[in-house]
């Protein structure tokens, strides 16, 4: 089963974005900011998506993002936010960044679905 | 208070009548829920009072009779909705019409039934993105509804977040959209491609241009075969020879007309125009670099 990993510091939200992907076919490992994920990354294999809060203590997916790219073993890895940011130079920053697709707050199950299906990873 | 069967029956041969859609007796509950707030905004008490309105003028001109025809109507849509059909029209059906028709230079692409305009305007954002030779065309995508509200929306071309968070590339919104408080206008060099007007598909229908392409998606389903059989047979009359027809995920011409043939492409298909034989083709421009399908499947 594909694996992926959910990073935000609402446990509220991680269990919905769990709970979502675990629907599409995903194995889902959660994390409550990047320097978790992080951590959690470096113990686990490599999953094929990860989604992103933009606002987290500690260290914010903003960071995490950046952080994560500049590793190529993370290369492959699909990176998409999800997030309460909405500005255009918000989107703009974390596509430079080298996320892969935005999500603005609130979200559906179809939103995400629909935006995976974009980059080839939908319902599986 | 729930529908009698006698009104439904009245509101189920009004709605047929006037847009085509059918509602069979297990619709019951959609027609109330649909319903009850047209009822409240034209001052009536309950749907049985609405119906009473409905009946003293009982034409889809009416103010009562047009909320209720377009109350029933679903007009869910999304930018890049199923996906493959944009992938086929990049990779396809837009590099076959720049072959064939590169002496005239005119391309007429139909969004029937267009709800808010996300397919028109995702037809609109894949020329713009990887077809820039079309910059010199006359590039058409004529939009139509039945629904007055919804042909309005597409015309003006403003989306909620909600709207724009389905289905649309991230990198395009930044490109073509700015945000005006909550909401999202897409860019007038996309609305400026994208002609607007009203119409029923099951009516009589305008002088329409010819059309190289056609998306007819997700609305015949709610019409009976021989209403789907009238409009696929002139539809075929509206199409070049040859022209592509794109039709909704549960949709198929099988049974209903033998006008198209199937195309299989990848891991999708289309359908095609019998309509006669091709046009010859254009003379090749000598200066012209053939079109090479960009990879992957990013807008
Ligand atoms: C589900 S939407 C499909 C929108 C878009 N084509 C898509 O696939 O996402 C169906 C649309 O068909 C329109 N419609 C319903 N009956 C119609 C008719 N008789 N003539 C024209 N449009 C009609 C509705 O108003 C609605 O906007």
């Amino acid at each position: 089963m594909a694996l992926a990993m959910v990073i935000d510091d609402s446990s509220a939200t991680r269990m919905i974005l769990a709970r979502i992907l675990g629907e599409l076919g995903y194995t889902v490992e959660k994390a409550e900011n990047g320097a978790d994920a992080l951590h959690k990354l470096s113990k686990m294999s490599r999953p094929e998506l990860i989604l992103i809060d933009w606002n987290m203590p500690v260290m914010n997916g903003y960071e995490f993002l950046v952080k994560a790219r500049s590793m190529p073993e993370y290369d492959d890895v699909t990176m998409m936010m999800v997030t309460t940011e909405t500005e255009i130079e918000q989107v703009l920053k974390a596509l430079e960044a080298g996320a892969n697709e935005y999500v603005m707050k609130p979200f559906t199950k179809d939103i995400i679905d629909e935006k995976l299906s974009l980059l080839g990873l939908g319902a599986r | 208070m729930a529908l009698s069967s006698n009104d439904f029956t009245f509101l189920a041969n009004f709605v047929k009548n006037t847009t085509a859609i059918v509602l069979t007796p297990d619709k019951d509950y959609l027609v109330e829920s649909r319903l009850n707030p047209v009822a409240r905004r034209v001052g009536a008490t309950s749907i049985t009072e609405l119906v009473s309105k409905l009946r003293a003028n009982p034409t889809i001109n009416s103010e009562v009779g047009s909320m209720v025809a377009e109350a029933m109507t679903t007009n869910e849509t999304y930018f890049f909705r199923d996906v493959k059909p944009f992938d086929v029209l990049k990779s396809e059906l837009l590099p076959k019409v720049i072959e064939r028709k590169g002496a005239d230079r005119t391309l007429n692409i139909w969004s029937a039934a267009c709800s808010s305009g996300q397919e028109a305007y995702s037809i609109a954002m894949v020329i713009k993105e990887h077809f820039p030779m079309l910059s010199n065309w006359r590039v058409r995508i004529v939009c139509t509804d039945i629904s007055r509200a919804m042909v309005e929306r597409t015309k003006e071309g403003i989306f909620s977040q909600i709207e724009i968070n389905r289905g649309l590339p991230a990198p395009l919104l930044v490109k073509y959209f700015t945000k005006a408080g909550s909401e999202w206008k897409i860019k007038a060099d996309l609305t400026s491609m994208v002609e607007t007007s009203v119409m029923n598909l099951a009516g009589n229908w305008p002088m329409l241009p010819r059309m190289d392409i056609v998306f007819l998606r997700n609305v015949l389903i709610y019409f009976d075969l021989q209403t789907k059989r009238s409009i696929l047979e002139k539809v075929n009359k509206v199409l070049v020879p040859g022209g592509a027809l794109l039709l909704g995920g549960s949709e198929t011409t099988m049974n209903v007309s033998n006008d198209f043939d199937r195309i299989t492409t990848g891991s999708t298909f289309y359908y095609k125009s019998k309509g006669g034989p091709m046009p010859p083709a254009a003379p090749t421009q000598v200066t012209r670099t053939p079109y090479v399908a960009p990879r992957g499947s990013g807008y």
